[in-house]
Parts: structure tokens; sequence; C-alpha cells
């Protein structure tokens, strides 16, 4: 008699997992490369990165080959993998300015430095089906002729340098002692500080931190900002040399970075005890290729610096509580394993409290 | 190809001094950072997260959900733990001297050299009147419970019974208040004036916490409204008999009899091969 449901155990799942690759393999063909995925599926691979919070897209290629496409589960792999790799360093504060840009526009100023590169970008695309690329034979396409070689590779000033030589930016007080905050090594606590938000930002779910954003410029918040730079590009990463004690370029990583200008708010000096009125920032950093996250990213950081939040989204708690796709998916598919014991207890009270309520309609005489 | 026990050295000591802390402060929730597992959060990973942080190649390991080792969460994450570690696995409850359990104590009194390890979905037992972590947080450190005895008086007014059904939440040596997990309130006096450590670990919402042997666990109650397990009186098991175990029900097509289970696999197997003995 099979009284336990989900039981049989060991093989079960074992046939589970032969099934579930007997799936992937069925239609036969030929088997995916990884570097097909890593090269022409590269997007994906960026939100798999972006979300495993680990830059590798060969490993992000492999899981989403592995996981048949979910990159919710892909990105579960690589955080599972981050957890069994000890961390040997950090590495110092990167500079943006020194991104080699692939892209960067500005929707704040028509002319800025160097000005605008729209680089590889669907935004101006129509959306309409290729129906040609279902029988593509060669992948050769050349990359654009451009008038312009004035070149990217150099260190590009920032938009919002201008708008702080203005004295109209707001300019964050660094700490040169602050050892940074890391999420995957301490605890949550709240109020989070803003380089642990961030963290959990910049690993949150696309599609959650997208609506969480959507949500705050809708009117579910205040912030409605224009973009002073919206940047995708190539960031070096340096380490201190463990000896020399010198910076050494180690490597780079694909990034996009935001820049937002956020409403105005007026500031005491406190030297001088003046007033000035200043625009506030929100910041977004992922790592690949993704403006849509990066820029509803840099909306809720603004939201979240809120003193005191009117909408859930200017509220820590509820964003960054929220927001994790290993978190969320992993509650909410736990639904699944068997509650056989706590619904036996939930059925123990439901027929108490009934037949308490039946004595009690008994024993009171009709009127 | 991975460590010893999976995770690496600096997240397993992590989770040991976090462990050591909840030990010397009962009932109170520790966060921890709680890294990933190849398991979903949700499915015992914080129960996980302790076990390989503390278990050593001698252990023998006892892993099982809802009372049933052969329960294919339970079979699963005894597989990675086996295959990171080698450790012998048991189904019987006195040969081990680790255990890790998803929402059962086991009905056999447990030693002074084992020790359980609870897996929690909801760490927090003010989550049910207080959605807001920094306010929980606060009423912990008040012991300000107030809002938690007035969901069982009006739990009384509403249905004249308090309707908390698993996840009693209890006193911890008079201090804090605790969430035991979703438990059957069957298996909540188990936990009073144990002889064994009960470790917890919620791996999602990163906390873990601890009662030590012989520390005092008493269920929250009103004057006039105490604490009630769940009632079995007149049904038994079908397999083993027994009267004096958690029972879970078989759903019977109308008009059959209604059949009850041991839902402590463990326990009612050996219930069985004693009184099959004793014929």
């Amino acid at each position: 008699m099979s009284y336990v449901g989900v039981k049989g155990g060991k093989d079960a799942i074992l046939n589970a997992e032969q099934l579930v690759e007997y799936y992937r393999c069925r239609k036969g063909g030929r088997p995916l490369a990884v570097d097909q995925i890593q090269n022409q599926m590269r997007l994906l691979v960026d939100k798999v990165m972006s979300e495993g919070s680990l830059y590798s897209p060969e490993i992000a290629a492999i899981a989403l080959k592995q996981t048949e496409g979910d990159p919710m589960e892909a990105a579960y792999l690589v955080r599972a993998f981050r957890s069994t790799v000890s961390r040997t360093c950090f590495s110092v504060p990167a500079k943006s300015e020194e991104m080699f840009c692939i892209r960067r526009i500005s929707s704040s100023f028509q002319d800025i430095p160097w000005g605008q590169v729209l680089g590889p970008s669907r935004d101006y695309a129509q959306r309409l089906i290729r129906f040609d690329l279902k029988d593509e034979a060669h992948l050769a396409v050349d990359p654009p002729r451009t008038d312009d070689n004035a070149p990217l590779d150099e260190p590009v000033e920032k938009v919002v340098a201008y708008l702080r030589r203005q004295g109209l930016m707001e300019t964050p007080v660094k700490d040169h002692d602050q050892v940074p905050y890391d999420i995957t090594r301490q605890p949550m606590a709240f109020p989070m500080d803003r380089s642990a938000r961030l963290q959990r930002l910049t690993r949150g779910e696309d599609g959650a931190v997208l609506a969480l954003g959507y949500a705050s410029l809708r009117g579910w918040g205040s912030v409605h900002p224009t973009l002073a730079e919206v940047r995708v590009g190539y960031l070096p990463v340096k380490i201190r040399h463990p000896y020399w004690r010198t910076e050494v370029v180690i490597g780079s990583v694909m990034v996009t970075e935001v820049e937002a200008i956020c409403s105005f708010k007026k500031v005491e000096d406190p030297q001088s005890g003046t007033e000035r009125y200043l625009f506030t920032l929100g910041y977004g950093m992922v790592f690949g290729h993704n403006d849509r996250k990066a820029i509803a990213m840099s909306i809720l950081d603004r939201a979240l610096c809120a003193d005191q939040p009117t909408s859930p989204v200017e509220d820590q708690e509820f964003v960054l509580f929220h927001i994790d796709n290993m978190e969320s998916q992993g509650f909410i598919s736990h639904l699944k394993l068997p509650h056989y014991v706590s619904f036996q207890s939930a059925l123990d009270r439901i027929r108490s409290i009934r037949d308490k309520s039946n004595n009690t309609r008994a024993n009171t005489p009709a009127s | 190809m991975y460590n010893f026990a999976l995770l690496d050295e600096s997240s397993k000591r992590e989770v040991r001094r976090a462990l050591l802390k909840a030990i010397a402060i009962p009932g109170f929730q520790v966060p921890f950072a709680s890294r990933e597992l190849p398991i979903f959060f949700g499915w015992g990973t914080g129960g996980l997260q302790i076990t390989l942080s503390i278990i050593g190649p001698d252990e023998v390991l006892k892993v099982f959900d809802q009372g049933d080792d052969d329960s294919v969460n339970a079979v699963n994450l005894k597989r990675l733990i086996q295959l990171t570690t080698g450790v012998e696995v048991t189904g019987r409850t006195q040969a081990a001297t680790l255990l890790q359990t998803r929402h059962r104590i086991p009905e056999a009194p447990l030693r002074a050299d084992q020790v359980l390890v609870l897996q929690v979905p909801m760490p927090e037992p003010l989550r049910k009147v207080e959605f807001r972590e920094s306010e929980t947080v606060r009423m912990h450190a008040e012991k300000d419970y107030g809002k938690m005895y007035v969901k069982l008086y009006e739990d009384v007014l509403h249905h004249g019974e308090i309707t908390l059904a698993s996840d009693y939440p209890v006193l911890v040596f008079d201090r804090h208040l605790m969430a035991p997990t979703p438990i059957p309130r069957w298996d909540v006096p188990k936990l009073h004036q144990s002889q064994h450590l009960s470790l917890f670990g919620a791996g999602r919402e990163k906390k873990i916490y601890a009662i030590p042997p012989h520390t005092g666990v008493e269920p929250l109650s009103l004057e006039d409204h105490a604490f009630r397990v769940e009632d079995f009186s007149s049904k038994a098991c079908i397999f083993c008999g027994s009267t004096a175990a958690y029972l879970n029900e078989i759903p019977a097509p109308q008009g059959a009899r209604q059949a009850y289970a041991c839902s402590d696999v463990a326990y009612c197997h050996a219930h069985r091969t004693t009184r099959e003995a004793a014929l």
C-alpha cells in the first residue's frame, strides 16, 4: 500500500534525473556546444552571470546547457558553485572612468564629451521576427564602417562630473578606511548600508528588479530620473599585489553602468551654514550587457535612500528581501515538498473548532 | 573535485561561530551569511549548512523528512552529504550520532550524545503578527511578546480555540520566543529539558538558533486555554498498532473505514518488530 505519496526515495529521484537528461536529448540532433551558447546567447549568459554573481561566461553557458535554458536554475547552479570556492582577495575599487566603452549614451545632454555611442543596441530596432534567421547558413557579419575614428579606449569623463563641477550634484562621501561589506560572508541586517544594498540589487532577478523599479517610476514611489549616462564596456579589475603592494590589472569584466540624476534636495553646508540645492544620484551596475536591469537598479538604489519610506519600493525590507531569485524560487517551489505532518495538525485544529462550534449551536435554545 | 563536506572552510567556520553564539543564548536567532547550496533555498539548506559545518568523517547520519527516511528530499540530502563526506548513513534513530530532520522529532527519546538538526522554513515566530524584521528584532530585544498573546486571545474569542496548528511558538529559557519549526504540537514537549542538543538552521532567512540540553521550553498558552497536542485518542497505526505515536491519516474511499499510519517510519518499523517478536 503506497501510503506515503512522494516516496520510493532513491530510485524515484534517480529515474527523474535520468528522465530530465532524456528530455534534454530525446529529439536528437547535434549536441549544443557550450561555446555556441557563450557566443550566440550572449545576453542570456550575461543574465545568468549577473544573478549567479560570478563572472564566468563559460560556467554560465554550461549551466544553461545543463538546465535546458532555464536561466533561474542556471543562475542557481552558478551560485551554488560559488559557495564551494574560497575567497582569496578583494579587488581595489574599480574606476568606471577607466571602462573601455562599447556603448555610452546620455539622455541628459545632447552633446557629451566623446559623443554618444550607441554600440550594439536593439533600442531602435523594429521588433519584427526575422524569418531569414531560420535558415542562416554562416555566421559572417562585418562590423559597420564608421567615419568617426575617435578611440574610446582612454578614460572618459563622467557626465555627472560636469554637474559636480558646477556644484549641482551631490558627491558621495568617501570613507577610505571602509572595508567593503560582503553579503556572501556577513549577515543581512537592517537598515542595510548602501554597499550591501547595491550588492543585493545587482544580484537581484532581472524581472523582479525591473518590476519594482517600474513600480517606483509609475507612481508607487517618487523616483523619475534622467539618465546622466548608460555605459556598457569592459571594466579593468585590479588587485593589490601581495608583495609589491602596487595595483595590478588581473583582467576585465563586461558591465553595464547607469548613473541616474534624480530629484534635487536642499543640503546645508556644515561649514558655511549656507543652503544649496543639489541633484541626487541613483546608481546601477550589473555584470554583462543589460541596460534595463541597470536602469531599474539605479531607480531602486535612489528609492532605498529615502529617509521616510512612503511606498513599498522605498522600504528596504520589502525590496531587498524579495528580489533574490535564489530565495524566491526556492521557497515557492518548496511547496511541492510533503506537508503531511503539518497538514494533519491543521486538520486536528479545524475539526476541533468545528466540533466546538457545533456543540455551542446544539446547546443554544432555538428562539 | 569538492572540499570535504562541500563548503569552503571559511564558510563552515562562520556557521560554527553562529552556532556557538546560538547555544550560548538559547532560542535567540543569530543572523549568518548563508551560502547557496546545490539544493534550493527552502528545501533544507539551513539544516544542511549546519550539518555540513559540524559533520566529521566518523559521524553516523540519519536524515528524515516528515518522519520518513525514504522521502525523496531526505534521500536527496543524504546523497549530497554522503557524496562529499563518505559518512555512514542509518535509518535507525538509536544508531545515529547526527540527525537532520524536516518537521518531526523522533518518537524515540534522543540521548545526550546525539545532535538533532532541524530545517527551518520561517524562523521568526512573530512574523504571524508583525511582518517587519526591524520591528521583530526590537520585540525580541525587549521581550515584548504582547502581540502574540493578543493573537492567542483573539483566536479563542473568534474560534473558541487556539488555531495555531504546527510550528507552535515556544518560550525558551523563559526569555526568547522561538519557532520550533513546523513540527506538530505533538513533538513540542520533546524539546523541554531534553538530553540532546537541538540546532535550527534557516538558510533562506539566514538565521541559526539552538536549544541546548536541559533547557526549559514552554509552549505559549493562556491561563484558561492550555496548550494541547493533537488528539489521536481511539486511533491506532494500521501497520504497527501503536497508539502512542503521531499518526497521519490515509484518505479513505467513501464508505471505507478511515485508516491511520505512524508518521515516524523508523519508530513504526521498530515497534512492529518488537510486537511480532512478542507474539
